[in-house]
Parts: structure tokens; C-alpha cells; sequence
């Protein structure tokens, strides 16, 4: 479904991303990883739209999307959330998710309909009237996957959704977004808590300093000593072999 | 056409102009550099300070008033910071932009209670001096203007660039947090730097007095100019302010050499939606 | 449903006054509610602050009084004409400015010159008499929106308003209406879930730019002159501001409440201290109360504060 070759950006005199290649199968929940700073919000931002990348290009569905403005790309399918979220402060969490739903109808009734049965699936059924700004962190994740699955989206991009989120949170999202592959979108996601990762992803892209290191199934990269490196510093994975 | 002559002497008057510009607009990119807003105020504070050199000229020459002048507006603007616009403002653009607009509007409409709109103007002794520069004829009081303009550019550049206070307003400028984390206060910085940036007008007023009016209106005329001078400078760049500032007179004189008293004053808003439509980061200013 | 009864009540009172003075009090409050409201649309639900709406209220303005004087339309033509105008600078400055990425500060700044433009266009152009302005011949009449019983202008003014609430009515509850909003809060947000940006701020504009130039149209008609100042000057595109501001931006009563707080204002200090200046300068002291304490503008004090999840 979603095709990345070559993504390259350049900030000034860094190479924030280079060169990486990617691949979305349909149906499928794929993660990409990598410690801070490794790249990966960057490419989400060029594959959703929201920066132009210097080189390289980016199919969805077979089209060529790169350099697509964000709206266009929401409009054909593909939606991303983001990492520190983003409520619309003033407008309530149903007012919300319905600006989702609006890109699906033009009425505002059918939209907002919708966006009451999106939010009460993802669990927010009893603030959807509350003012979206007095959600716990907890709800403003789920309020931004709401939001953008109202799109009806084919392709859903969670960035870091489970940061911040307490064990129990972290396992009811995980099956939220099961739910939400089930139904039919599917999910790339950036993320760093690896129970997560572990319980969701079907395959793993490893990012480090704008490189793709790893990939393969979240138990393979596990082990895989690059990968190691990448989060634990030079020499490491010998270490944990030594050990 | 009008002669070489003509010409030429419209080119340097912008320039003197110019020169009192790029002292107004480096109070403006100050401000704009080390606080990031807009400060609609900017015009208002200058017709403040234009009446205040203009009470005082009943006992000094402006120019004599001028350290004193930039040192009152030197508190104004820190305590109009410290008391009003920081308070208000609470961080978000737009709220900021309006407190100082709405300063503005108490100001303007204040100076309309106190003074009342007829348009005032001093004589000097010097008023009417010429001084000669080869085919030139130049007022005297705009060329000593001009000289001091570019003075107190080179002083302000140099405290900034060399004392230790203005290596704070830099860092805070470049970096707040990281300023913070060595023990400097942003918000002193804030409202120092406003002040600062208002001192500047303080000068500039004393600077125009000589050979403008003031009236309550008077700040009207001088916030396009000097917001058109930044935006082409490039905004929080020094070079830029000054560069901008002669560029910007030399076009209002020139416009209004070609196009007449009454279309030239069109030239300043162009250049202006112009830099902002195509080069927004201006002469000088940071790429986005 | 019992406040539209009042209001209803309120809008319509003005017929039963015997007192000209009065009448006169009530068109000149409502034609303020009417620009405030037009400028709300786009300063107030999309969140572009603008300093320079007088660039569409001078537009409406000569072009009402040129189409009369020049070529013998009339206001009844001439509103259309103002509106399409109106319109047609507002798309075009949202146009250039927006697909340029200003917003913010920048945004405001561009109205002001946009404003200053015109007006020195106005000042210089033939067309326009230059600072002379346009004298409208007085001919009382219905087809020439001239009234001698101010009543009859308070009943244009006040179908005006009703044309504004409505269109901010509107803005409250169709898609563009929620797009608008939604980039006014957050725009990263708002693209993200497929909102153009552009298209719909410039929308907002041309529509907020339309509605502005009517107004300018009637303003020629009640006072039958206009020149550069008074069609693009400052005080004209700061009053629009304020009013929506005080009243609460981005709400459907605001600007009929900042109007009426306005020009209450205005009204009593002018009996009480008869000073040019005295009204504009409390203006913006209670600008500077509001957004330090009434970010909601008085239309935001009577709204519940929202509870806490």
C-alpha cells in the first residue's frame, strides 16, 4: 500500500533523513523504531505531507504522492496523527473527531452522527460533549486516532501514540488499534514502547541516525546486534553477548 | 524627466531620511529579535516621544535633549513592558499583537485629549541651514540627523555585540531556555530589550524634531514605514534595519520625485506587500 | 429561544421611537454591529486578525458612490456590485497572502498596507476626486436608500444585520463553518484531517471582504460623502476590530454586544466630557481588559466555564 524509496531531507548541514526505503503492506500494522533523533517523524512528516522531501519518492496505492500538500494526502487516504497532541482546544471532543468526518460528508449532521459513533467505538462516548482541552493526556491520544479514523482513512500513521501512557492505558490502546486494523485500516506506526511493538507489529523497520539499520519481525530485530548498537551505544552488543 | 541634479539630490535627501529610519526600525527589530512580537506600538511611542522632545525644547535644543529623551523613553517602554504587554500578553501571538495594538490606541487617542490635533513645530536656530556638498544644497539639521542616526547605530551595534549585557540579550534572542539554564533572566532581558528599543525612539524623536510637525497622528505615518523597513531588512537583523532604512527613504523620495507628493507615499506599502509576498525573510533575515 | 424574543424585541424597538436622535443612536449601533460581524467572519471564526479592513469598506464605499454620481446606478445595483468587488480583493489578498504562508503578525501588517494602498490610491486617482472625495446628491427616496425618517435607514441597516448574523449562523454550523474554525485552532491539525488551508482562509476573506463592502455602499447613502480617510483610514478598520474583539471574536452575538458597549461608550462620554478622543482612547483600554482578563470577549463572560474531565 505504501511504497518509500530513497526519502532524503536535509536540515542546513544535517541529513535528518537519507536515503530510506520502506514498505506498507495492506491489512498489515508495521512499526518503525529507532532512538531520538534517529529520523522517524521526520519521514513521517515527508510522507504525510507536511515537509518536502530534497530526494527521493513515496506511492500510495501505486500513485505518486511526493510532495502532495498534507490535505490532499488526507483527502486520498492516508492520516496521521501526531506525537505531542493536537486537540482543536475550543471546540468540544465530538466538534472534534467531526472535522475528521467531514471529509467524508458534507453534511453537518451526518458528519456529526458519525463522529459520535467514532468516538464512542474508541471509547470517548462519555466526553464527547466535554470540551476537548479537559481530556487527560490518555483521551487526547485516543481523541487524535478518533479524529483521524472519522477521515475513514486506508492508511493511519500513529506517531508515538502510546507515549506518555501508564501500563493499563498502553494495553487498551493496543487493542484499540487492533480493533482498528480488524475493521480495515491499515498502520504504520512510530513508537518506543516495545510491549507495544511486541504485542502489535507484524514487521519492524529500525531507524538510526537517519538510515534504515534493521528490519524484519519485531523478534528479529530484537536481536539483531545494529539494532543493539543503535539504542545502547557502540560495543554493546558485544557486551550483551560476553554477558 | 527631471535632471541629473534633481535626481541626485532626492537620492541623498532619502538617504538623510533614511538614515533617522534605520535608527526607528533598529529599535523595532530589537524588540522583534529578542521578543518576537510585533510591536504595534512602535509608531505611538515615537509621537510620545516627539511631544515629550518638543515640551523640552521650550529649554533645549533637541539635539541637547537627546541622551535625556532616550533615557525617559528608556523607562517608558521598559515599564510599558514590564507592566502592560508582558502581563497581557501571556505568551500567544495574537493576544500580543493586540496589547499592543491597543496601547497604540490609548496612546494615540491620549495625545489627541492632551494636545489636542493641531500639528506643532519647532524652530531651531539652525532650522533653515544649508550646508553645500559639491552641486548639493543640504539642510543642515537633516545632515546632523543623519550623522547621529548612523552613530547611534554603531553604538547600539557595539553594545550589543561587546558588553556583557548585550551578549545576554543575544543569547536570550537565540536561545531562550539554554540563556536561562546559565543563570540568565528572561524576562528582565524582555523587558530590557523593549526598553531599548523604545530608548531608540526616544532619540529618533529628538533627531526628527528639528525638521518635522508632531501631532497626534504623527505615529500613523511612521509604523508602515518603519514595519516596511524590518520586513525588508529582514526582521531582528541590525544590517538589515539600517540597510532597509536608507533603501526606504531613498524610494519615499524618489517616488515622490516621479510619481508626485500624492502617489509616491504609494511606494513605501508596495515595497512592502511585495517583500512580504515574495522575499518575507527579507535583506537579511533568516530563512524559514 | 426566549433571547432571540428579546433581542427581536430590542432590534425592533427603534420603529416605536419618537425621538429622531434616538433612531439615529440605534442605525449607527447596529451599522457598527453589522462591520463588526462582517469582520468577525474572518478575524473572529477563521482567526485572521486583520488590521485593515477599511481596504474593503472603501471599496464598497466608492464604488456605490462612483456608480451614482458617474454613471447614475443605483444603491439597489450598487450593493451587489460593492459585494462582488469586496469580495474579489478579498480573494485575491487572501490569495497571494496566504499561498505565501503569512499569517499572524505578518498577516495583520499586510492588511494594514493593503489598506494604506487603496487609501493613497484613492487620494491620488482621478476617479476618485482625490482628497476632495465624492459628494452624493441628497434625493430622499426609497430607490436611493435615502430616507428622511431614519427609521427607513434603521430598517436597511438592520436587514443588513440580519444578513451578517446569519451568515455567521451559517459559519456555525456547516463544513466550512467547522473547517474555518478548526484551522483557527489548529492548523497542523486541520490539514492533517484533509482541511485546505488556502482555499478556505481566502474563502473566509473574500466572503468577510464582501459583506464589508456592502456596508460601505450604505454608508454613502446615510451620509452621503466619502473620501480617503473615511473610506480606508485606520480609525475605520480598528472600530470593525474592536467591536468584534470587546463583543468576542469568533461568537455569533459578540459584535452586537461590543457595538452596543461601544457606542455606549461613546454616546455617554460624549455628554460627558465632549472631547475628540476621549471615546477611542477608553476603546482601547477596554481592549486591553478584555483580552487580559475576557480572552472570550463579553460574550465569553457569559459562558459557563467548562468543567474538568
Amino acid at each position: 500500500m505504501l511504497e518509500v524509496r530513497g526519502l532524503t531531507k536535509r536540515f542546513g548541514g544535517l541529513k535528518a533523513v537519507d536515503g530510506l526505503d520502506l514498505d506498507v503492506a495492506a491489512g498489515s500494522i508495521t512499526a518503525l523504531l529507532g532512538p531520538n533523533g534517529a529520523g522517524k517523524t521526520t519521514s513521517f512528516a515527508m510522507v504525510a505531507g507536511f515537509i518536502r522531501p530534497d530526494a527521493g519518492t513515496v506511492r500510495f496505492d501505486g500513485a505518486d504522492i511526493t510532495g502532495w500538500r498534507a490535505d490532499r494526502i488526507a483527502a486520498a487516504g492516508m492520516v496521521r496523527t501526531f506525537q505531542i497532541t493536537q486537540p482543536f482546544a475550543g471546540l468540544s471532543v465530538a466538534e472534534n473527531i467531526r472535522v475528521g468526518a467531514f471529509l467524508r460528508t458534507g453534511d453537518p449532521d451526518a458528519a456529526m452522527a458519525a463522529a459520535r459513533e467514532t468516538g464512542t467505538r474508541l471509547g470517548l462516548g462519555a466526553f464527547l460533549d466535554r470540551p476537548a482541552s479537559a481530556l487527560t493526556v490518555a483521551g487526547r491520544k485516543r481523541l487524535e486516532v478518533a479524529r483521524a479514523l472519522a477521515t475513514a482513512p486506508r492508511l493511519l500513521l500513529l506517531d508515538e501514540v502510546m507515549a506518555g501512557l501508564n501500563p493499563t492505558e498502553v494495553a487498551e490502546i493496543v487493542s484499540m488499534i487492533r480493533a482498528v486494523r480488524d475493521a480495515g485500516v491499515t498502520i504504520l506506526l512510530i513508537e518506543h514502547v516495545m510491549d507495544a511493538v511486541i504485542a502489535l507489529a507484524e514487521r519492524v523497520y529500525v531507524m538510526a541516525q537517519g538510515r534504515r539499520i534493521a528490519t524484519g519481525t519485531p523478534r528479529e530485530i530484537a536481536g539483531d546486534p545494529a539494532v543493539i548498537e543503535a539504542y545502547l551505544g557502540p560495543g554493546a552488543a558485544r557486551r550483551m553477548a560476553d554477558a | 524627466m527631471p535632471s541629473a541634479d534633481i535626481v541626485i539630490a532626492a537620492l541623498v535627501n532619502g538617504l538623510l531620511t533614511g538614515g533617522v529610519y534605520a535608527l526607528i526600525a533598529l529599535g523595532l527589530t530589537l524588540i522583534y529579535g529578542v521578543l518576537h512580537i510585533v510591536n504595534f506600538a512602535h509608531g505611538s511611542l515615537l509621537m510620545v516621544a516627539m511631544y515629550g522632545a518638543w515640551i523640552l525644547s521650550a529649554w533645549m535644543d533637541p539635539y541637547v535633549a537627546l541622551p535625556l529623551m532616550a533615557a525617559v523613553m528608556f523607562v517608558v517602554g521598559w515599564a510599558l513592558y514590564a507592566g502592560v504587554i508582558g502581563r497581557i500578553g501571556r505568551g500567544d501571538d495574537r493576544t500580543i499583537l493586540l496589547a499592543t495594538l491597543g496601547v497604540a490606541v490609548v496612546l494615540d487617542n491620549l495625545a489627541l485629549v492632551v494636545f489636542t490635533g493641531d500639528t506643532r513645530t519647532i524652530e531651531t536656530p539652525y532650522s533653515f541651514d544649508m550646508i553645500e556638498l559639491g552641486p548639493l544644497l543640504l539642510s543642515t539639521p537633516r545632515v546632523i540627523s543623519f550623522g547621529v542616526a548612523m552613530l547611534l547605530a554603531c553604538a547600539l551595534w557595539a553594545f550589543m555585540a561587546l558588553t556583557d549585557t548585550g551578549r545576554a540579550i543575544r543569547a536570550v534572542a537565540k536561545e531562550k531556555e539554554g540563556a536561562r539554564l546559565v543563570g540568565i533572566r528572561p524576562a528582565r532581558i524582555f523587558a530590557l530589550s523593549y526598553g531599548i528599543g523604545i530608548a531608540c525612539l526616544g532619540a529618533a524623536a529628538c533627531l526628527l524634531l528639528p525638521t518635522f510637525y508632531v501631532s497626534p497622528q504623527v505615529g500613523n505615518v511612521f509604523v508602515l514605514v518603519s514595519f516596511t523597513v524590518v520586513v525588508l531588512g529582514g526582521m531582528g537583523s541590525f544590517p538589515g534595519a539600517v540597510l532597509g532604512g536608507l533603501i526606504i527613504g531613498v524610494t519615499e523620495s524618489l517616488g515622490g520625485l516621479f510619481l508626485g507628493e500624492s502617489l509616491g507615499q504609494i511606494g513605501i506599502s508596495l515595497v512592502f506587500i511585495a517583500v512580504l509576498l515574495f522575499r518575507p525573510a527579507g535583506l537579511f533575515g533568516a530563512r524559514a | 429561544m426566549k433571547v432571540y424574543l428579546a433581542v427581536a424585541i430590542a432590534a425592533l424597538s427603534p420603529f416605536a421611537l419618537g425621538s429622531q436622535f434616538l433612531v439615529n443612536l440605534a442605525v449607527l449601533t447596529a451599522f457598527s454591529a453589522y462591520l463588526g460581524q462582517a469582520w468577525n467572519i474572518a478575524g473572529g471564526f477563521g482567526g485572521l486578525t486583520s488590521f485593515g479592513h477599511a481596504v474593503f469598506f472603501g471599496t464598497g464605499a466608492y464604488l456605490g458612490a462612483i456608480l451614482q454620481t458617474r454613471f447614475g446606478l443605483n444603491p439597489w445595483l450598487g450593493l451587489p456590485a460593492a459585494a462582488a468587488a469586496g469580495g474579489l480583493v478579498g480573494f485575491v489578498l487572501g490569495a497571494a497572502v496566504f499561498r505565501a504562508g503569512l499569517r499572524g503578525s505578518y498577516f495583520a501588517l499586510v492588511t494594514l498596507a493593503a489598506a494604506e494602498t487603496f487609501r493613497v490610491l484613492a487620494n491620488s486617482l482621478e476617479i476618485t476626486r482625490g482628497g476632495l472625495g465624492i459628494l452624493v446628491p441628497g434625493a430622499p427616496g426609497f430607490w436611493n436608500f435615502q430616507f428622511l425618517d431614519r427609521r427607513g435607514s434603521y430598517a436597511v441597516v438592520l436587514a443588513l444585520l440580519v444578513l451578517a448574523m446569519a451568515c455567521a449562523a451559517w459559519l456555525g454550523r456547516s463544513r466550512f463553518g467547522a473547517r474555518l474554525i478548526a484551522l483557527r485552532e489548529n492548523e497542523d491539525a486541520a490539514a492533517a484531517l484533509g482541511v485546505d488551508l488556502v482555499r478556505t482562509k481566502t474563502l473566509a476573506l473574500a466572503l468577510s471582504g464582501a459583506l464589508t463592502a456592502m456596508g460601505g455602499v450604505i454608508y454613502v447613502q446615510m451620509f452621503l460623502y466619502v473620501d480617503p480617510t473615511i473610506a480606508f483610514g485606520v480609525e475605520r478598520s480598528l472600530e470593525m476590530l474592536l467591536v468584534a474583539m470587546v463583543g468576542g471574536a469568533g461568537t455569533l452575538w459578540g459584535p452586537l454586544l461590543g457595538a452596543v458597549v461601544l457606542h455606549g461608550i461613546a454616546d455617554s462620554t460624549r455628554v460627558l466630557i465632549d472631547k475628540p478622543g476621549i471615546a477611542p482612547m477608553l476603546y482601547g483600554v477596554l481592549l486591553l481588559v478584555v483580552i487580559a482578563f475576557l480572552p472570550g470577549g463579553i460574550a465569553g463572560a457569559f459562558r459557563a466555564k467548562p468543567a474538568r474531565a
